[in-house]
């Protein structure tokens, strides 16, 4: 049997990835995380002296203790298994990356273990950060400087 | 305010949706998706573009991870317009992001918490 | 022609007498619990890493085997056994307290099958008396080490994998009474059909199954209708309907099985089913060996198949070379 036959084989054997089905619980779940993260925002605004721009900060933290709770007791997992990217993509999910890598390596110390391997996951995510901001922000200061764009 | 948290429960999903789409149809790993969707957020940031999603969508744009891009961009472009080049330097060291300092606190408070689980299924 | 292309002809009796079999909670609901001879409670003890835990599982079966043969552990000749831990620590140190001359294998998942080819060339040879080969895997520390820290929320998808926590050990030795006996094996070739993909390891390990099976028909003179059963270790159900489309020319009918397709029943939760080191141990040692000895299976052909990838080569691009080793037990009429 060549390669090709057997690769029409596992194609053919391949479960079907439900698009529409997932699809559709990533956004529910996305969806019902930043509701009760704008929740989360008023309750600041309101309580404490935050305005629209600033409240932003406290509820991104706080969204990250509720996913630390929810990580640490295991039903992270469960929600992850529904929603996919619905609980990946919010500011839970990196707290998530990081908050599991820590538990998991514990047992190494928290030095080599916790220290060294927290940002498994999630180092892939600053870098990006910190590297597009610096690119993106370094071409629009040089096209500002040279006249073609305005801040 | 009801008007608020559907915005933000729409376009907060709108975003999951792309991500469930990387990662479904492009085959992307979570990592590779989330990095892409923080790329997408600084980009967009610099058209001047994510400023204006925040105040429409809330916490719809605030929460997901394309805030990161965008608020560490912010940061670098607010200084780089007061003190030029250096301040795309300056901006972005300056600008804390709340969420990846709360990862942190919260990863070894949650180490130390937490024991390792049973295999939960 | 047998002793040529891999596969051995064993002429001495060489008997499976006993075996031991220890698995963790999550296995406890699995259609072959009755055939282990221990479920553990916890997958982990409170002060205990995964490995340690790991390790303690690995000596827990040895002993079984031991006792269920009235042989002390520390008379048996050479221990063999494999896991898919880095540099097989928790056998290691297994290995320290059992304190017997020791050969650690890796042949990932396909490791029990490995064991127990040696622990056979030795008896054959002449070389050893006594010998426990096996093979073990524990779900949390392989996870941690090839996939992702326990509580990271990912979506599986349908054609993934979970990693068995159990220790499989089977004790070898000569000219037994009524004990399934080794007759043949086969040693695998590593074969790569170009997968990539670390989340679909059955679509991966069906081309090393089949080169392996007809390997061994082949120079066995032998059709797989001769066997009452051909038992994969984790080609999980995907993997093992690719395996049987490949051989969609011949009749396999219930012939061809697979350990880990079958492991957690229909549970939709464990996707394509168990695999790991242990999947294959737990079940050829626990299962199969039972049904050998009560004579409802007296043609076997148990072919334990791995994926031989490491976390490093994923993400440096590279394909999924397997291996899938195979042993031949007949039961005898009891006398």
């Amino acid at each position: 049997m060549d390669q090709q036959q057997f690769q029409k084989i596992i194609d053919e054997k391949n479960p079907k990835v439900p698009y529409f089905m997932n699809i559709l619980k990533a956004f529910i779940v996305g969806g019902i995380i930043c509701t009760i993260g704008q929740l989360i925002t008023f309750f600041y605004m309101r309580f404490f002296p935050f305005t629209e721009g600033t409240a932003s900060n406290p509820t991104v933290a706080t969204l990250v203790f509720i996913a630390m709770l929810l990580t640490g007791t295991g039903l992270y997992k469960k929600i992850a298994q529904f929603g996919g990217a619905g609980s990946a993509v919010p500011v839970t999910g990196f707290g998530n990356a990081v908050i599991s890598a820590a538990i998991e390596h514990k047992s190494e110390g928290y030095v080599l273990g916790v220290g060294g391997n927290m940002f498994k996951l999630a180092g892939s995510v600053i870098l990006f950060g910190v590297l597009s901001a610096f690119v993106v922000a370094l071409i629009k200061t040089i096209l500002v400087n040279i006249g073609v764009v305005s801040w | 305010m009801i008007s608020s948290l559907v915005t933000a429960f729409i376009v907060g999903g709108l975003i999951c949706v792309i991500g469930q789409i990387f990662m479904d149809v492009f085959k992307l790993t979570p990592a590779h998706t989330l990095s892409t969707l923080v790329v997408l957020g600084s980009i967009l940031d610099g058209f001047g573009l994510y400023e204006p999603l925040i105040d429409f969508a809330g916490a719809g744009a605030t929460v997901p991870i394309t805030s990161f891009g965008n608020s560490l961009t912010h940061g670098a472009l607010a200084e780089a317009e007061k003190h030029g080049l250096i301040g795309v330097l300056t901006g972005m060291f300056e600008v804390t992001s709340s969420g990846i300092s709360a990862a942190i606190l919260f990863g070894v408070i949650g180490a130390f918490i937490f024991q390792k689980r049973k295999t939960t299924y | 022609m047998v002793n040529t292309f891999g596969t051995l002809q064993f002429t001495s009796k060489i008997c499976i007498a006993t075996t031991g079999t220890v698995v963790g909670p999550v296995e406890k609901d699995s259609p072959f619990a009755d055939s282990f001879d221990e479920v553990l409670s916890l997958e982990t003890e409170k002060d205990e890493t995964n490995e340690q835990a790991h390790s303690r599982m690995i000596e827990q079966a040895c002993h079984w085997a031991a006792k269920k043969n009235h042989t002390q552990v520390d008379k048996v000749d050479v221990l063999i056994g494999g896991d898919l831990i880095n540099q097989l620590s928790p056998t290691n140190f297994a290995a320290r307290s059992l304190a017997l001359p020791f050969l650690g294998v890796f042949s990932a998942c396909a490791s029990s099958m490995e064991s127990v080819i040696l622990g056979c060339l030795l008896l054959e040879s002449g070389n050893a008396k006594t010998v426990l080969a096996g093979a073990s895997s524990h779900h949390q520390a392989v996870e941690r080490q090839f996939r992702y820290p326990l509580q990271y929320g990912t979506q599986k998808p349908k054609t993934s994998q979970w990693t068995v926590t159990g220790a499989g050990f089977s004790l070898l030795e000569k000219d037994i009474k009524n004990a399934p006996v080794v007759t043949h094996a086969t040693i695998g070739k590593v074969v790569d059909s170009y997968q990539t993909n670390p989340l679909h390891m059955g679509a991966a390990m069906a081309s090393a199954a089949r080169d392996t099976i007809e390997r061994h028909l082949t120079n066995t003179n032998s059709k797989m209708t001769d066997f009452d059963v051909i038992m994969t270790g984790d080609l999980g159900n995907i993997g093992i309907s690719i395996l049987k489309e490949m051989f969609q020319d011949e009749n396999t009918g219930v012939i061809l099985q697979d350990a880990g397709a079958q492991f957690y029943g229909n549970d939709k939760f464990f996707n394509a089913g168990a695999s790991g080191a242990g999947c294959s141990a737990t079940v050829f040692f626990g299962q199969i060996y039972e049904q050998l000895k009560k004579g409802f299976l007296k043609r076997v052909l148990l072919v334990a198949t791995g994926a031989l990838l490491s976390p490093l080569t994923f993400q440096q691009g590279e394909t999924i070379p397997c291996i899938a080793h195979a042993i031949e037990c007949r039961m005898e009429k009891r006398s």
